[in-house]
């Protein structure tokens, strides 16, 4: 392992990936496919990124509003690391890179005010929607960040509302064409910092020799949504700045595999 | 303890001690784990469930992240070096406030460190940009920005950078600009307060 560190430090220096990729250059193509399990899920999508597999699925859930927001409706995320994907994933609660994915995913989603949350109300204080975006990995090649914010917006774009009874019960079999607020699309890239080289889309053995990374969310207009600094060590704030631009650049490349 | 405002940060360290399990020991130098909690009374609103949290888990894995860069603890091979953070109240910024009140208990205990550590929020509230916001800064319905950064104030480097919120780049520096001079102010509070209690007698 250590020697493998040292070999992608050292190409790394010299601008070279181990796989032949240039610095700022994505695995081909990223791929992503609609409705993987159309007949139970509201919504579902997979995103295939190099040996990268991610599948993520919305279900959708009459609940109370939350008393300080009676008029809005909620979503949650959360990312299972299965122990299928990886030989490095163990079965048991959630480990902290999980949770942290899980809400890295979340911000993007919530922070960009993506999803309309008003409309997602049903009656003000008594019934609201909740988007429930669960993802997993079907095998973790690296890069797991940005496959999984692609994956959650494919789906919710996937997403359909089931039927509402009356009493807030809710008829699953039956979807309605409505699809979910959707009113921005922001999608996550990750930028990684090894030695002093930027690279993104880094398979695993990469993320291993990496000394930071800065995962930026980035909507269709070019703003930015949400941000998360990970790593052993500091970033310079011209660092920051040039990885915001990449960032930007690379969304617009993953945009169009939606 | 650290005060910003009405947040109030606690932090305590424990070690350099042997790690427990044994498989988590590193052969090469020590470890530095963080936990940060927030007392069960310390919000404005509801009682906060005691206990871990994803809330919590994150924060304290952050706070890890943004600490290990001024540490050396390639003395103390095998051991681990214990934060605890509690916060005893809260309006906002707990992150950062249990940044600065480790980083100076990190000190106070009398760690090799490079520099301190700094942190406090940037951020925009309804298109203006501000520094440490506050609780009701952060929940403002017309757009609220909140961008945690935490540094190491003689290289002006960045040790923790989250952002939530919706914001163009150039709007990003400005924010950043204000976060930084914000966590200048601080580590002249840091200094002081240290220099206070070792060099002119002990005042806590």
């Amino acid at each position: 392992m250590m020697l493998e560190k040292d070999y992608i430090v050292k190409l790394a220096k010299k601008g070279e990936r181990p796989d032949g990729r240039k610095p700022l250059e994505f695995r081909k193509p990223v791929k992503v496919e609609y409705g993987v399990s159309a007949k139970a899920a509201e919504g579902s999508a997979r995103v295939i990124i190099g040996d990268t597999e991610v599948v993520a699925g919305v279900k959708l859930e009459v609940g109370t509003p939350y008393p300080d927001s009676p008029n809005k409706g909620s979503i949650m995320v959360n990312v299972e690391l299965l122990p299928l994907s990886s030989p490095e994933f163990e079965s048991g609660p959630p480990s902290i890179d999980a949770i942290e994915l899980s809400r890295v995913v979340d911000r993007g989603i919530r922070e960009s005010h993506a999803l309309n949350f008003e409309k997602l109300c049903i009656k003000e204080g008594e019934a609201m929607w909740i988007v429930i975006i669960d993802i997993y990995p079907i095998n973790a090649g690296g890069n797991l960040f940005d496959a999984c914010s692609l994956a959650a917006l494919a789906a919710i774009k996937d997403a359909k509302f089931p039927t509402l009874l009356e009493d807030y019960k809710v008829d699953y079999k039956t979807k309605t064409e409505n699809p979910l607020p959707l009113e921005k699309e922001p999608i996550e890239c990750t930028v990684w910092k090894i030695g002093d080289q930027l690279i993104v889309d880094p398979i695993r053995a990469e993320e291993l020799a990496a000394d930071a990374r800065l995962t930026v969310a980035i909507t269709e207009d070019g703003k930015i949504a949400a941000m998360q600094k990970g790593g052993e060590k500091p970033l310079k704030e011209e660092e920051v700045l040039k990885i915001i631009d990449i960032a930007a650049e690379k969304t617009s490349e993953l945009r169009k595999a939606l | 303890m650290f005060k910003i405002g009405n947040t109030i940060a606690l932090a305590a360290v424990y070690g350099p001690r042997e790690l427990h399990p044994k498989h988590l020991q590193d052969n090469e130098k020590g470890k530095l784990r963080c936990n940060y909690n927030m007392m069960a009374f310390s919000g404005s609103g509801d009682r906060v469930r005691p206990g871990p949290s994803r809330r919590s888990k994150e924060i304290s894995m952050v706070t890890e992240k943004a600490l290990a860069p001024v540490l050396d603890l390639s003395a103390y091979p095998k051991a681990v070096v214990d934060v605890f953070i509690e916060l005893l109240q809260t309006d906002a910024g707990t992150r950062c406030a249990g940044i600065c009140a480790a980083s100076m208990a990190l000190a106070d205990a009398g760690f090799k460190m490079k520099d301190l550590v700094c942190a406090v929020s940037g951020g925009f509230v309804g298109g203006t940009p501000l520094v440490d916001l506050d609780y009701y800064e952060e929940a403002y319905e017309g757009g609220s920005v909140d961008i945690p950064v935490a540094v190491t104030p003689r290289t002006g480097e960045i040790t923790l950078l989250q952002l939530d919120g919706e914001l163009s780049k150039e709007e990003f520096k400005k924010a950043l600009e204000y976060a930084k001079k914000g966590c200048m102010k601080i580590y002249e509070v840091q200094k002081k307060a240290l220099r206070e209690k070792y060099a002119g007698g002990a005042k806590k």
